[in-house]
């Protein structure tokens, strides 16, 4: 796939390829997200993590366009992007998945998996779009079911599927929402495996996750989020010991007993 | 002039109870289950018909007859739901649309071939009253009154008794009401009925103002679009303010401007409000 | 492009051209005008599809394409004296224009919202038009016989409008078909499964939305003035028909919206079952009641319509029913 990216960006953000600065977000009465502040170098792994209801995939919503943040700002390569339209930042080389996979049911495999390769930040035409869908596919290892339709996929294979199309475009940037719920420990280690290897490939990664051996062996850093509020940031090792992390996943024991055992 | 103003206005406003008593109904079927019912204006004519027949038929007098229109109305509602609505309910808003407007066809493609379409009047007059330099048509005033008597029902029926709140709460949120078992088939389809039965009688009322034809239904079905985006898609009290106030605006402009303008300005404001406000004047939260 | 290799494209556009010219082969009018009817429904079908089958968008009043550009172009015949062939352009582009506007007003309302809008859309057309005194008010425009003259009196002109609308029908399958494997069509089609998600990849929406709309609003404005030409008169009533838009949707239900063949096979069944009813005494006067009775069967049992559900059971004909 795509070789790592040029990364300079401004002064500012300099080698950083994602700068989240202060975000906050209220819905009605509650506040989603509060003055969420994350730097993000390019080819890192990010885990994202926290209890239901955190506000984790209300921040992919808003780093990816989908909501306007009430306060703070969105720099993606060095641009400020805050409010600008999910297609624009696709454009940009962002990518993403979602929590429910969203098929595009009355459309083949490959067609889903052309869409992204068609109009993300490469623009292909249709002969082109075609092989590279083809080369993701076979990458996720959906290619022998390149022409069914979507719709008649299980749910595995939607997942497999929603990557390869967040994959299709070649993003720099890949924000994952829950990639691995729902899937048992074999088609888990696979996935990990997957996601590693995308990160060999020079994407820079966020990943939404409540699986936490998978999350914290595949991260290099974490970020907790609760109520919409940033508890704590750093390697698994030092967030799996951080006491706010702990009380906060304090309703599941063995979690906490994991989380508090190790990294590994 | 001021005095054509007043007369005029009064005169939209007592029309506009009717109007907003027909929109009601497409407005309480769209808050109750997301389906906007096209089949409404034929009902609306069904009713009006209903009443025509009564009268002349049975010498009934056309309030009495009402209450038969809108038992009848009900039990078509009910009908309706069962076999053209329910089957598709969840799938996307297309199948409803062209489900309902496919009944809208049947009813106005029998309807023509068993009534034809010459305008037939419900001979009846309730003489006129002046209130000072006013004149009101008995009838029309009669009309408002029964509007609001019918919405007073609506309402105590929706708060006062368990089928009612059974409405109100799938209309609050369909999804725990289902998981409470509340949104069960029992209760879309008396929604559904509800509507229809609405719908009818006023069309019952509006045949003792206006004559009576099968396809003048598709007149008012129009202008409950435009009132049920003006008070709100989902909420039966905007629908009535609603037709209060495209009433009013019926009678005043007019008054300005030849009377063939007034469907260009209605639904002009129609498509402005679908596009700057479409949850409506009095906004539901949808 | 590859649609030249795909060999449901022959059979559609050979085939129609073939049908098409059946009168022109008979020389018989009353067959013409038979099939005259069918190849404007065929055309107005494919049009609306790339609206309603494609992109997903349900226009209740498509049929304002039709009044509009109809008016425009039988305005500049009638009363400034325009040939029919410039004025079929500039109808055909006066109804691009007001999708164009009309467009960016209202396809960022989803679903029902959008329908709605459509029909307060015609219905503030038709009463425009009533009131527009140089289209003639409530009276509308006719045209005066001699006008006929220039295209070889009247019979003949109505032979070069019947060949006229052969070479529109068969243009609206070509673009329908240019679309259906583009990468615009592909955008298209994103839009209609999820336009959420196809935001997300980078389909940019509006913009693909609005030019759907344009596209399927071009060939009905072309259609309406050679069909009001053809009567040498239109009025509001005539123009701005609800009822028609309506027909036109059953039409791409029926056949199978999304494809090429479908909307094709739903106008000229459609357009026959009228035939057939219009002319036993029994059904005709309920010929309405019967087409919503298609109407609600296609959506409770069948709503792929006839092409979707034949794909679906047998798989080896689905290369050439596109």
């Amino acid at each position: 796939m795509i070789p790592a990216p040029h990364l300079m960006g401004t002064v500012e953000g300099a080698g950083m390829i994602l700068q989240v600065l202060g975000v906050s977000k209220r819905f009605g009465g509650l506040q989603a997200l509060s003055k969420v502040t994350i730097d993000l170098p390019a080819g890192q792994i990010l885990g994202l993590i926290g209890p239901n209801g955190a506000g984790k995939t209300t921040l992919f919503n808003v780093i990816n366009g989908v909501y306007r943040p009430e306060e703070g700002r969105v720099m993606f390569r060095g641009r400020n992007v805050t409010g600008l339209r999910t297609y624009h930042l696709a454009h940009m080389g962002m990518a993403r998945t979602h929590q429910i996979v969203q098929p595009l049911n009355e459309l083949t495999v490959r067609e889903n998996a052309m869409v992204g390769a068609c109009f993300g930040g490469e623009r292909h035409g249709l002969r082109a779009a075609g092989q590279i869908a083809d080369e993701v596919l076979e990458f996720v290892g959906l290619a022998p079911r390149r022409d069914q339709m979507a719709g008649s996929l299980n749910v595995a294979q939607k997942k497999r599927l929603e990557l390869a199309r967040a994959l299709s475009s070649r993003p720099q940037l890949l924000l994952l929402d829950e990639v691995l719920a729902g899937l048992n420990q074999p088609e888990i280690t696979a996935m990990v495996q997957t996601v590693a290897e995308i990160r060999r490939r020079g994407v820079t990664i966020i990943m939404i996750e409540h699986v936490m051996h998978a999350v914290m062996n595949v991260s290099d850093r974490v970020v907790v989020l609760d109520y919409g509020e940033q508890i704590a940031e750093g390697t698994p090792e030092e967030v799996s010991r951080h006491p706010q992390v702990i009380e906060a996943y304090l309703g599941d024991p063995r979690l906490a007993e994991r989380l508090a055992g190790t990294a590994g | 002039m001021l005095e054509t103003i007043l007369a005029s206005s009064v005169d939209g406003l007592l029309l506009g109870f009717v109007y907003g008593l027909a929109a009601m109904g497409l407005a309480l079927i769209w808050g109750v289950m997301n389906v906007i019912n096209l089949a409404h204006g034929p009902i609306i004519a069904l009713g009006m018909f209903g009443v025509y027949y009564a009268f002349t038929g049975l010498g009934l007098h056309p309030y009495l007859a009402l209450p038969i229109v809108a038992l009848l109305g009900l039990a078509f509602g009910v009908v309706i739901y069962g076999v053209a609505v329910h089957r598709v309910l969840n799938a996307p808003h297309l199948s409803t649309l062209l489900a309902t407007f496919a009944v809208n066809m049947i009813i106005i493609g029998i309807a023509t071939a068993a009534f034809t379409t010459t305008p037939r009047n419900v001979d009846f007059s309730l003489g006129s009253v002046s209130v000072g330099r006013v004149t009101l048509l008995w009838s029309r005033v009669a009309a408002a009154l029964a509007t609001v008597v019918v919405t007073g029902l609506l309402y105590l029926f929706l708060y006062r008794t368990r089928p009612g709140k059974h409405i109100r709460a799938v209309t609050d949120n369909r999804a725990a009401a289902e998981l409470m078992g509340i949104a069960s088939y029992r209760t879309l389809a008396l929604s559904f009925g509800l509507g229809t039965m609405l719908a009818a009688v006023a069309g019952g009322l509006i045949a003792t103002l206006f004559p009576v034809n099968i396809l003048s239904g598709g007149g008012y079905e129009l202008k409950s679009f435009v009132i049920s985006v003006l008070g709100g898609l989902g909420n039966p009290l905007g629908a009535l303010i609603g037709g209060l106030i495209l009433g009013m605006l019926e009678g005043i402009i007019p008054v300005f401007m030849p009377p063939t303008w007034v469907p260009v300005l209605e639904f002009g404001l129609f498509v402005v409000i679908l596009l700057v406000r479409p949850t409506g004047l009095l906004g539901s939260r949808r | 492009m590859n649609i030249w290799r795909r060999p449901s494209f022959w059979m559609i556009l050979v085939g129609t051209a073939a049908l098409g010219g059946y009168p022109l082969i008979t020389g018989s009018a009353s067959t013409r005008e038979v099939f005259f009817t069918v190849l404007m429904s065929v055309a107005l079908a494919s049009s609306l599809n790339i609206l309603l089958g494609y992109t997903g968008y349900v226009s209740f009043g498509h049929i304002v394409f039709f009044g509009l550009g109809g008016y425009v172009g039988f305005y500049l015949i009638s009363a400034q004296g325009l040939s029919l062939y410039p004025s079929l352009l500039a109808g055909g582009l006066a109804s691009a224009a007001l999708a164009f506007l009309l467009g960016k007003a209202i396809l960022r309302l989803r679903g029902a919202y959008f329908a709605l809008a459509t029909i307060g859309v015609n219905e503030a057309a038709r009463g425009f038009v009533n009131n527009f005194d140089p289209f003639g008010g409530p009276i509308g425009m006719s045209l005066q016989f001699q006008v006929y003259n220039e295209y070889g009196g009247a019979v003949e002109a109505l032979w070069t409008v019947y060949r006229i609308l052969i070479l529109l029908t068969l243009s609206v399958l070509l673009v329908s078909f240019l679309v259906r494997w583009s990468r615009f069509g592909l955008s298209l089609m994103a839009i209609r499964e999820n336009e959420d998600a196809a935001e997300v990849m980078g389909v940019v929406a509006p913009n693909a939305k609005t030019w759907a709309y344009v596209l399927s609003a071009v060939f009905p404005g072309m259609i309406g003035v050679l069909f009001f030409f053809k009567n040498g008169n239109v009025e509001p009533g005539d123009a701005f028909r609800l009822h028609l838009s309506i027909e036109m949707i059953v039409m791409v239900m029926l056949g199978g919206q999304g494809t090429v063949l479908g909307p094709l096979l739903g106008a000229a069944g459609y357009q026959r079952l009228r035939g057939l009813l219009l002319v036993s005494p029994v059904f005709k006067n309920i010929q309405l009641a019967v087409a919503g009775a298609l109407l609600l069967m296609i959506i409770l049992f069948v709503p792929a319509g006839v092409v979707g559900w034949l794909r679906r059971r047998v798989p080896r004909l689905r290369r050439v029913l596109e």
